[in-house]
């Protein structure tokens, strides 16, 4: 079987195609920045894109995301290291309690500023919705949001 | 290994090292009545202080009277300060206050300051622990000193090198200057050339004041928040060992249930599972509870075996607990005082006959801590050894509880401390240590446990519900007279209240009331409870907050005129005792809350504000909340104005990170939050059935502190208990009708 994550070809050897790519990115590839919460899709830690949409990889069997274009945490940085704009506004508004949740939450935002580069309030609380912080970094999430949304809007019109 | 466990590693090994040095010192030179010493010995290590961090009474190690150092600060020549800490970070930003409050006495660049895990050795390091807003309290004066005393040598140094009185040199930013001669150097060029100076007398330091900080107070970004948003914080259960083996565990679903029999021959067939196994458990819920062990090559074949198991439990022992049962028994009881009195001041029943009578019965639920981070630990047995890695609030115990249940020394116990995703309270028990040491010491190789989300919610140590049936009194002029509360909790022993469901005799507003008349009554519980965010309070604040604004609307006084009144003179309740409630500063918190949220402003039909206050963890805190509800009762949180005083602010972002973090857990635990426990078992399976708050419906939280000269506490609990009783007051206010039960869902509330 084979895997294109974060823009690199990976064989996978010996698992099962059922088996959620969460736990194929997690104990094989070591790609531990996803993380488990629930299981069932409730949490939203487990966030990944799949061809840029955001996807609950504890939900998605490995099988459906063979040939398919998988960004982590780990690929969302530019290669040279540049941090995406999302990434720059969690470190400058403080969001991260705990940070457990931070990597699903980012990967959300992310999908959400690729299709709304200008989210209302409305829009964010829509696309996230789905992802749980048990710290409670809601507030700061939004405003980050909003932050790099401004930022990649200049970036774009400079 | 991954980059950051070579790191952890890599940190380990250099502390080891100055710990071996600094002991050795220590007990040569038998320091017992100093707080800094210098370790020496360590060729080009700069300027290395320790110093010991915590509660007075375990200054002195093991009663050797040995100075037991558990910090150090580090100046290295090439200007880096680094200190390593001994406090577990678990989402409350320990990890950057501590390097703040040494930089802020040390005038240093804050760019320059690093701070690291200091690894796990009780021996050296005495108490190891997150808990109970303590880590700040503790370390405050150490901190502060230890910062003061290695400016003070840099100082010395340059004076030195100058050959210019000390007096004439003045710091700033990691540099020493002489502004006569127009000189400077910087710490780091100073720093082999003051560990060549004596450490300074404590009684020669002079501590900045308030007015003269420099980081204190301000905006600071989290030391780790890099590695957070790129995926690499090494949590918990992140850790890989080599050959390392993946394990689940199935406990049974009552509390105290034993196992019979288990399908482990099918199960050891099936595909990825490597064995499978009876745990008997230790027969207590805090080490090991019974139950069957599963080592897979990989955490889906070890859950997806765990889904196929079919155990016979033995459930003779275990827990028949119901919360229904519970609730009819509390509204029985509730007729009448309780059998047990906490206190009797005054004259209760005389003050009631005269007065005006008010009564409310309230109940709260059971909770579940649910970090998002489920419970995990990585164990390796070999040797006669065992080594831990765990995402624990107390290292130290884990350790213990290991060596104890393996029936191992602590000195062949190592335990690892790694990021932790969330505490709350759940990891103050580490029977996921306990779980994971029995599990591998089995299992022969390297295993790392992981709990589903089902067994983490399943296998808590709860936030025990509670039932308060109040009786207060108010007289002619409408001040409050009489305060009745019998409060009927759990017991798990038959004596004392079980973990969490405590109440201190001198509760607010016990103290403040000429006649009281508090009584308990403890029903049996088999289901094990323990600390949950702001132990008590989290849950008592609900019901003594509500109840005193109904004592309030009965008297037709304004909330915030009575509540002032209550708190009467400004004084300590506990004279001498600086972490007690303080009615001077509880005032002043809620006269702010109240002007900031516009008090009294008018408000459309079924809109309101409502003001609650509780002192908690040395932490004055008041709230107020504004809300919309409609006639189908759909509530609106808009927004939460909170006042508080904790003493002076370390890191104002990770104090208004911890505020705005609390009104959240608060109203998301106020609104729909509730363990269900019906014939011993827990009813809540996962998120879907637990449902959190989520972004849409999180209010605006506002936040002022007032920055006081007190001694500083910890944020990380207090800000939560006025959250639930503040919103309740509002919907009393904006549609008169009084919450009594929670979570609001129960009186059918929806968001």
């Amino acid at each position: 079987m084979q895997l294109t994550i974060n823009g690199k070809l990976h064989e996978i050897e010996g698992v099962d195609g059922t088996t959620p790519l969460l736990w194929v990115l997690r104990d094989h590839l070591g790609l531990v920045g996803t993380k488990y919460g629930c299981g069932i899709a409730q949490c939203g830690a487990c966030t990944v894109h799949l061809n840029g949409t955001p996807v609950r990889s504890c939900s998605l069997p490995v099988s459906a995301a063979v040939g398919q274009e998988i960004t982590t945490i780990e690929g969302l940085a530019a290669p040279d290291g540049t941090l995406h704009a999302l990434q720059k506004a969690w470190i400058e508004h403080d969001v991260a309690q705990c940070g457990y949740c931070q990597a699903g939450q980012i990967m959300s935002a992310a999908a959400l500023l690729k299709q709304k580069p200008n989210p209302t309030d409305a829009d964010i609380d829509a696309a996230m919705a789905g992802n749980l912080c048990r710290c409670g970094t809601y507030l700061r999430i939004r405003k980050a949001i909003h932050a790099a949304a401004r930022e990649l809007n200049q970036g774009a019109t400079s | 290994m991954s980059q950051a466990a070579t790191s952890i590693a890599a940190t380990d090994a250099y502390v080891r090292d100055i710990l071996r040095a600094a002991v050795a010192q220590a007990q040569e030179t038998k320091l017992d009545r100093r707080t800094f010493f210098k370790v020496a010995g360590l060729a080009g290590a700069g300027l290395v202080l320790a110093f010991h961090v915590g509660e007075q009474n375990v200054a002195i190690a093991n009663g050797t009277g040995v100075f037991a150092p558990n910090a150090f600060l580090r100046i290295s020549p090439d200007g880096t300060i680094l200190i390593y800490s001994k406090a577990p970070e678990i989402g409350q930003g320990i990890k950057t206050a501590f390097p703040l409050i040494i930089a802020e006495e040390l005038d240093a660049d804050w760019a320059h300051v690093r701070v690291e895990q200091a690894p796990i050795n009780p021996a050296v390091y005495g108490r190891q622990s997150a808990g109970g807003s303590r880590s700040i309290p503790t370390a405050w004066d150490q901190l502060r000193k230890a910062g003061a005393s290695a400016r003070a040598m840099l100082v010395a140094a340059a004076a030195k090198e100058w050959n210019v009185p000390a007096s004439e040199c003045r710091t700033a930013d990691s540099v020493v200057y002489h502004d006569a001669s127009k000189r400077k150097l910087t710490y780091g060029e100073l720093a082999n050339k003051a560990a060549a100076l004596p450490v300074p007398d404590e009684k020669t330091l002079r501590l900045k004041e308030r007015k003269d900080y420099k980081l204190l107070g301000k905006r600071f970004t989290g030391v780790d928040n890099y590695a957070i948003v790129t995926g690499q914080a090494a949590f918990g259960i992140d850790h890989v060992v080599p050959n390392m083996r993946y394990a689940a565990f199935e406990k049974c679903p009552k509390a105290g249930g034993t196992v019979v029999e288990a399908n482990l021959d099918e199960i050891k067939k099936l595909p990825g599972v490597i064995d499978a196994f009876v745990v008997p458990g230790t027969g207590k819920a805090s080490e090991v509870r019974a139950g069957v062990a599963i080592i897979a090559n990989s955490t889906w074949a070890a859950f997806s075996a765990k889904r196929a198991l079919k155990v016979k439990w033995d459930e003779t022992n275990a827990s028949q607990d119901s919360w229904t049962r519970a609730v009819e028994q509390a509204r029985e009881l509730a007729k009448q005082a309780g059998a047990e009195t906490l206190k009797e001041a005054g004259d209760y029943d005389n003050a009631l006959a005269n007065g005006k009578v008010i009564e409310g019965f309230y109940t709260y639920p059971f909770v579940a801590h649910a970090p998002l981070e489920p419970q995990n630990c990585t164990a390796w047995y070999h040797d006669g050894r065992i080594e831990l890695w765990a995402p624990t609030q107390t290292p130290e115990a884990g350790l213990n509880a290991v060596a104890n249940v393996l029936g191992l020394s602590p000195e062949k116990v190592t335990v690892h401390q790694l990021r932790v995703g969330g505490g709350f309270g759940r990891r103050l028990i580490n029977d996921f240590m306990c779980e994971a040491a029995v599990i591998a010491k089995q299992a022969g190789v390297p295993i790392k446990l992981v709990w589903t989300r089902e067994d983490d919610m399943q296998h808590d140590f709860f936030r025990v519900g509670g039932f308060h049936a109040f009786k207060g009194a108010v007289d002619k002029s409408g001040k409050l007279v009489a305060w009745g509360d019998h409060f009927i909790t759990f017991t798990a022993d038959g004596e004392r209240p079980t973990s969490g469901g405590e109440l201190r005799p001198d509760e607010f507003p016990a103290q403040l009331v000429p006649n009281v008349r508090v009584t308990q009554t403890k029903l049996p519980l088999k289901i094990p409870t323990g600390p949950w965010r702001a132990p008590g309070s989290c849950a008592l604040a609900f019901a003594i907050q509500s109840f005193l604004h109904e004592c309030a609307v009965a008297a037709n006084r304004d909330h915030l005129e009575f509540l002032l009144e209550v708190m009467g003179e400004p004084r300590w309740l506990q004279p001498g005792n600086e972490f007690a409630l303080n009615t001077g500063r509880a005032a002043a918190v809620i006269k702010l809350a109240a002007e900031k949220a516009g008090w009294g402003k008018p408000l459309p039909k079924g809109r309101g504000l409502g003001l609650a206050f509780h002192f908690s963890h040395a932490g004055h805190f008041a709230h107020v909340a504004e809300v919309s509800v409609d006639a189908n009762r759909k509530l609106t949180v808009h927004k939460v104005t909170v006042a508080g005083d904790i003493g002076p602010i370390i890191n104002l972002s990770g104090a208004e990170n911890q505020v705005e973090g609390s009104v959240i857990d608060g109203f998301s635990t106020a609104m729909g939050l509730e363990i269900g426990i019906e014939n011993g078992r827990i009813t809540n399976t996962n998120f879907d059935r637990y449902p959190l708050l989520r972004m849409p419906n999180a209010p605006q939280v506002e936040v002022h502190f007032i920055q006081s000269d007190f001694p500083p506490t910890g944020v990380g609990e207090p800000a939560l208990p006025p959250v639930a009783p503040a919103i309740c007051n509002a919907i009393y206010n904006a549609i008169g009708y009084r919450v009594r039960t929670l979570p609001l869902t129960k009186e059918g509330f929806t968001i």
